[in-house]
């Protein structure tokens, strides 16, 4: 799967994605499993509903204005959906 | 519980709560699986937890971080309160899980589970024909079990479908993966039967040889490359033919934690049969005591309690000795190696089990099946006592 900047991303069926205050940490749950996930997923996670690679990447450079992270973030999004977290639509 | 997707990781830094809350909510189950894991003395138990102490208990598990519920059984739609059950579930923030076979389903109450937040179901078959079905599980109404996992598909739900495989199911493998895919199932899980409960009872005429088993991983292997990208296969083996224990429960009280429909609390859903002192009962303590005080769920947390071999053994780390409930029923001693390691001094039992269900005339003649229900639990109970030392039970006619 290749990204370009104008595939829509979104959690993939089933996934949801949340705050878990006693593993101080985001988490995703599927059926019948959890991944923990450490701060740049779940940054990157925590936009993937329905937007665009190119408006995640805006709502990103935003949030950290001084990081270049284009590059990190289409190799997550690309590691993500091979491990069936998220889906895409073009 | 289950291997679908990656499983629940035990290693996560400083976490010291559950992760995997089981809801036993019923023993109460219009089918008769010879290999079900409920206690074979089920019968004996009434007095199910009522709505008010299911949502109290959820309340309690929930807070000490639990993230994943299923609801199980028994059957658990028999029970009325389900919806409810599973709204206060979703309110509370877990993931919900619904274990059914189907049977007592109807598209309004999927859509009523639906509304309540029910998040996925794993629905079970016996095998891929009704016949089959019927005869490992009594009148399993195969038909209506396909029909709902249509409408579970047709509904939006993620859905697994579960089949538990032995001697007499493993040879239609091709054929229970060709009935997974045409009812678009997103995970398959085929398990072949771990010998703890009924399965143990059973164990006889439950045994596949080791050419089945092989052969099945190949039909399975086949598929997941056909299907790769539409539905996950998992192929999981038995500990017996493994030579090597299971992980048991990630580690004891690490990771998972049963209630049972009368409120007992379980670290391991076969906890209910090992010998020792009562269950701490949700009845009587609150959930975090229990989980973190309780003499059960220290009983074999961690690895102090060991023996040799296991105690200086390299594997500790990865298989905490395997399953205790299986060390119980196959050796006596719940602190034992599990007898399917090949370092246990007693694993030649498990060999021996293993090569007799090679033998020739066992496909010609083969063993009855003691179906679970209430007249064989409680005939077994009156045979054996309140906790059938279920080795003595395998000659029961």
């Amino acid at each position: 799967m290749s990204f370009a900047a104008d595939t829509r991303v979104n959690l993939a069926h089933g996934m949801k994605f949340q705050w878990e205050p006693s593993q101080n940490s985001h988490v995703l749950l599927y059926p019948e499993g959890m991944v923990q996930l450490n701060d740049s997923a779940s940054a990157i996670l925590k936009y993937c509903d329905g937007r665009s690679v190119a408006e995640v990447l805006a709502a990103l450079h935003e949030q950290f204005p001084d990081a270049d992270l284009d590059g990190d973030v289409y190799a997550f999004l690309e590691d993500a959906h091979e491990r069936g977290w998220i889906r895409t639509e073009s | 519980m289950s291997e679908a997707g990656s499983g629940l990781n035990p290693d996560i830094g400083s976490r010291r709560g559950p992760l995997w809350f089981l809801a036993e909510v019923t023993y109460r189950c219009p089918l008769q699986c010879a290999y079900c894991s409920n206690p074979v003395d089920f019968a004996n138990e009434k007095d199910e937890l009522s709505t008010e102490e299911w949502i109290r208990v959820m309340r309690e598990v929930r807070e000490l971080g639990a993230v994943q519920l299923g609801f199980s059984g028994g059957e658990p739609l028999v029970r009325k309160d389900l919806e409810e059950l599973v709204a206060e579930a979703s309110r509370l923030g877990f993931y919900t899980n619904l274990i059914t076979s189907g049977v007592g389903m109807d598209a309004d109450r999927l859509a009523r589970l639906k509304e309540a937040g029910l998040d996925h179901i794993q629905i079970s078959f016996q095998a891929a024909t009704a016949s089959l079905s019927d005869d490992v599980a009594g009148r399993t109404q195969f038909e209506h079990k396909e029909a709902m996992a249509r409408e579970i598909r047709r509904q939006g739900y993620p859905m697994v479908l579960n089949v538990v495989l032995h001697r007499r199911n493993l040879d239609q493998i091709d054929e229970i993966l060709q009935m997974a895919a045409d009812l678009e199932a997103d995970y398959v899980e085929l398990a072949n039967t771990q010998y703890h409960g009924w399965a143990y009872v059973n164990r006889k005429a439950l045994m596949p040889t080791m050419k089945q088993l092989t052969h099945a991983e190949e039909v399975a292997n086949r598929w997941r490359e056909k299907m790769a990208g539409k539905m996950r296969i998992y192929y999981i083996w038995s500990d017996y033919y493994e030579g090597k224990p299971k992980p048991c429960m990630n580690g004891w009280g690490t990771t998972f934690i049963g209630v049972n429909p009368d409120g007992r609390v379980m670290p391991c859903h076969g906890a209910a049969m090992l010998p020792g002192p009562p269950l701490p009962n949700v009845r009587e303590r609150d959930l975090n005591w229990i989980w973190n005080e309780s003499e059960l769920f220290n009983r074999f947390r961690g690895l102090d309690w060991m023996q040799e071999p296991c105690r200086s053994c390299d594997k500790r780390f990865e298989d905490f000795g395997g399953c205790r409930c299986q060390a119980y029923l196959l050796t006596g001693d719940a602190a034992a190696t599990d007898p399917t390691c090949h370092l246990s001094p007693l694993h030649q039992q498990v060999r021996d089990a293993v090569e007799s269900a090679e033998e020739e005339p066992r496909v010609m003649v083969e063993q009855p099946l003691i179906l679970r229900n209430a007249k064989n639990s409680k005939a077994l109970r009156e045979k054996f006592g309140s906790r059938p030392k279920v080795a003595d039970a395998e000659t029961m006619e």
